[in-house]
């Protein structure tokens, strides 16, 4: 019980950070709201949906902001899908950071961009670190409980 | 040929009418895999049947196979393999379905292309549950404008049909307005009974006596059909030949003419889509093989689904001898390009339809008698008056053309005006390509006679481009001067039919009406592109008019046919989801109320995660206070929450939050339960006491609760 109880404390302070950090914004809760009976692990799965996804984004990005004659509309283009997501499941910064990225490739001011894109590949792993943390705790708990 | 028991047929597909909207079928378009999940749970949680696709080309697929599979499509705009705007056109087109946009930007570009393109909706990502528990009043609103429209046409079709005005006849303008008015006042009855009738019995079939048996265009049907076209050659494949060359028995020159209004519609909109600079003939052989060719497209289907979507506009046609067309005119016009405005317009390039231009190129005034113009624009204008309110969300973008859209509407306000329509379709091909009129201009000089006819064109023009906007708009006022005076253009009835029509076009142009006049630019440029070769084979818009007049009394009689036969077609299907429709709404209300309850229970739940909010009650105030309030879950009232610490209390519904995750079945299946309860006895205007029993229940259940009783009724 102890466990259980240590466990849950961790799951509150560390949900609280992510939100007062700006990691985490309402529509994560809304996802998490969503999660029922009917969709026992929703928040999960659309977040791994995110992960996967994410991960290719980057990559394509990455490539696409390293050619010689960058593609901007391509690169907006990427960007446009990850702020998409990103804002799906309610990852502020990710999102935040993607924003600014577009307008930096409006602009077409490559130097941005490539800071842009380090902020956001940064970003998008701290927040894969957090989330797959709460995840880890309400899984625990969810262990301890039954 | 087959009468079609559409109710019969479609009620095991058709949505679940009892728990509308729930099990309302949504098709969900996106090809973010997060935001297409999420949008999956979102529909799900919202009740509705989903079915999901990441790519436009297969949704498009999926629909264009069973159009009645579905109620309603959700589609994403940016997505790799089709624009989502285009989706949306093809999809209002040919299958009339509500589409609701989704997009990550907010432009008010993009929204309003949107709107343009006909989409019933623009949302922004993320979506959230409350804006999606609200989309299915697209689909009523579709079916109910659908089915009275239908109404309206069929009645009016009925009430005026003893007006015995041949079609090809002039009429006088006097008994043209006391026929409209005659119309219009039977048609307002018999819509009342209607109405009625379909409320009390459920069956369509017997409305048998209200309607003429649906006629079926089968792939055989439509073989012969296209075989005869053919053999007669576009240009002169006129509904009676046709008829005469398919030998089917039973088929009526009506069902012919409806039905090569839609295939010319369609054929536009794959010339649009295929051809640029098509010559006539050009048009009429690839009017065949781009039919073929269009690659993912099953050519019947997709012929048939245009019919389909086609329909709107036929709808509101009816079968009219030009003396009635005003009359209906002035009740199907605005309800007709009402209904237009709804379903997607197809864009096409300004190539496109200049080379429609080139193809149609023929104005067909036909004489009419001088004094009846007045009375004819006032009724027209009075109905394409009530159609411009409704093109509010007609708005055109800057430089795109909805031709298929635009024909279909225009072909509603030129209800059995063959000429108006290849009139308004020639002015239209000339105008998109060119930012200016040149064709209004052109077409003044070298038509002095025909000025009325050219009024037409310039009218048409002028509402059709909304570039052009402007120079068509002081063209209009121009030609109508013109118009006015010009006895011998008013001489034509058609062309003074034409001219009333043309009359209201102008207003909204005057005004500014951009949505209006795309509105009409669309319904006249698919048409033209393809269609109406058969009306007469002029290559020049400067063609004297005079030949044309000879052709202009058949395709008069065409377009009545046409009209009449799509009316009927329509109709049927309006009906049918009519019928649905009431059925629908009678449980809509509790449904809703249901859904809403259910929603509001849930959605707070997890809500009380919000920290520095309030307290754990909050969710239950918020649930309550949403019942109470009968409207969507908000958390909007916290002030009136007691608020404590935020600390504390946030650790309170993080525990809430932490129990409901862990023991969530059977935490949330409490909640409900009882918030269920609480949604009854709210619903049944029971007081605060019972919302304050079951926070007191709720308090027993997580002890560890500090809120009571007290804080939730100060919240209530």
């Amino acid at each position: 019980m102890d466990v259980m109880i240590q466990l849950q404390r961790q799951l509150r302070e560390h949900s609280a950070f992510l939100r007062k950090e700006g990691y985490l914004d309402d529509q994560f809760e809304q996802l998490q709201k969503l999660q029922d009976e009917s969709s026992p692990d929703f928040v999960v799965e659309v977040v791994s949906i995110f992960f996967d996804d994410s991960e290719k984004l980057l990559n394509n990005l990455a490539k696409a902001v390293e050619q010689k004659a960058v593609d901007f509309k391509q690169v907006d283009a990427h960007v446009h899908q990850f702020k998409g997501s990103s804002a799906s499941i309610g990852a502020k910064r990710v999102k935040n950071v993607c924003i600014e990225f577009r307008n930096y490739c409006e602009a077409q001011n490559i130097d941005e961009c490539l800071i842009c894109m380090q902020k956001l590949q940064f970003e998008y792993s701290v927040l894969k670190n957090q989330l797959e943390y709460l995840f880890r705790l309400e899984q625990q708990i969810r262990a301890a409980g039954v | 040929m087959t009468v079609e028991n559409q109710r019969a047929g479609v009620v095991g597909e058709d949505m679940d009418q009892d728990r509308f909207p729930a099990g309302m079928r949504v098709l969900a378009v996106d090809d973010n895999p997060t935001c297409l999940k999420l949008l999956d749970t979102l529909l799900r949680k919202c009740q509705y049947q989903v079915t999901t696709t990441n790519q436009a080309v297969m949704a498009l697929k999926m629909l264009r196979e069973n159009r009645n599979k579905f109620d309603l499509v959700i589609s994403d705009v940016n997505m790799p393999d089709m624009d989502g705007f285009k989706l949306l056109e093809l999809l209002g087109l040919e299958m009339d379905l509500p589409v609701i946009m989704l997009s990550g930007h907010s432009d008010t570009e993009l929204v309003m292309k949107g709107v343009t393109h006909g989409a019933c909706d623009y949302l922004l990502k993320p979506v959230r549950i409350e804006e999606l528990k609200n989309i299915w009043q697209h689909v009523i609103r579709r079916k109910k404008f659908d089915s009275k429209v239908q109404n309206n046409s069929l009645n009016e079709d009925k009430a005026c049909n003893g007006s015995g005005d041949s079609r090809l006849g002039v009429i006088s303008t006097v008994s043209a307005d006391q026929d409209g008015k005659l119309c219009r006042k039977r048609k307002e009855q018999n819509e009342d009974e209607e109405e009625d009738d379909e409320e009390n019995e459920h069956e369509n079939e017997d409305a048998s006596n209200q309607k003429k048996p649906r006629v079926v265009w089968s792939v055989e049907l439509h073989r012969k059909f296209v075989a005869a076209v053919n053999q007669l050659g576009f240009e002169k494949a006129v509904p009676k030949k046709i008829l005469d060359l398919m030998n089917v028995e039973g088929l009526t020159r009506e069902n012919v003419a409806s039905h090569l209004q839609k295939y010319r519609l369609y054929l536009k909109r794959i010339n649009s889509v295929a051809a640029q600079q098509a010559s006539m003939v050009a048009a009429l052989g690839g009017a065949d093989s781009s039919y073929m060719r269009m690659g993912s497209l099953d050519g019947f289907g997709e012929f048939h689904s245009l019919a389909g979507s086609g329909r709107l506009s036929s709808s509101a046609l009816s079968s009219y001898t030009p003396g009635e067309m005003l009359g209906r005119l002035n009740s199907h016009a605005s309800l007709v390009l009402r209904g237009i405005t709804s379903s997607g317009p197809v864009q096409a390039s300004g190539q496109n339809l200049s080379s429609s231009i080139n193809t149609l190129g023929q104005i067909q005034p036909t004489p009419l008698p001088s004094n009846q113009s007045a009375s004819l624009f006032q009724g027209v204008l009075t109905s394409l008056e009530l159609t411009q309110l409704q093109q509010s969300k007609c708005t055109s973008s800057t430089g795109d053309f909805n031709p298929i859209t635009d024909s279909r509407g225009f072909t509603a306000v030129s209800n059995g005006f063959s000429d108006t329509r290849v009139n308004v379709g020639s002015s239209t091909s000339l105008l998109p390509g060119a930012s200016s009129h040149p064709l209004v201009v052109q077409g003044n000089p070298q038509l002095p006679d025909d000025r009325g006819a050219f009024v037409n064109h310039s009218l048409g023009v002028a509402s059709l481009t909304p570039d052009t906007f402007d120079i068509g708009g002081g063209g209009c006022s121009n030609f109508l001067d013109h118009n006015r005076s010009n006895e011998s253009w008013q001489s034509a009835i058609q062309l003074s039919r034409f001219s009333s029509n043309a009359v209201p076009l102008r207003e909204p142009f005057n005004h500014n009406q951009f949505p209006y006049n795309n509105f009409v630019i669309s319904s006249t440029g698919p048409c033209t592109t393809n269609g109406p070769i058969d009306f007469s084979s002029r290559s020049a818009v400067s063609a004297p008019l005079e030949d044309s007049r000879g052709d202009a009394y058949c395709q008069e009689g065409l377009m009545g046919n046409v009209v009449q036969d799509m009316n009927y077609t329509l109709k049927q299907r309006w009906e049918e989801h009519k019928q649905d429709c009431n059925q629908n709404l009678n449980h809509t209300v509790n449904t809703i109320n249901s859904m809403v309850s259910a929603n509001g229970i849930i959605s707070p739940l997890g809500r009380s995660l919000d920290q520095n909010n309030a307290i754990c009650c909050k969710s239950f105030d918020v649930s309550l206070i949403s019942q109470l309030h009968g409207g969507a879950l908000s958390i909007g009232p916290h002030g009136e929450v007691e608020k404590s610490a935020p600390d504390s209390k946030m650790m309170i519904n993080e525990n809430y939050l932490l129990e409901q995750t862990k023991s969530q079945d059977g935490f949330i299946q409490n909640n409900y339960d009882s918030l269920d309860d609480i949604v009854n006895a709210v619903t049944k205007q029971d007081d605060v006491h019972l919302m304050q029993e079951h926070n007191q229940t709720m308090l027993s259940d997580g002890g560890e609760f500090g809120f009571d009783a007290y804080s939730l009724g100060s919240c209530i």
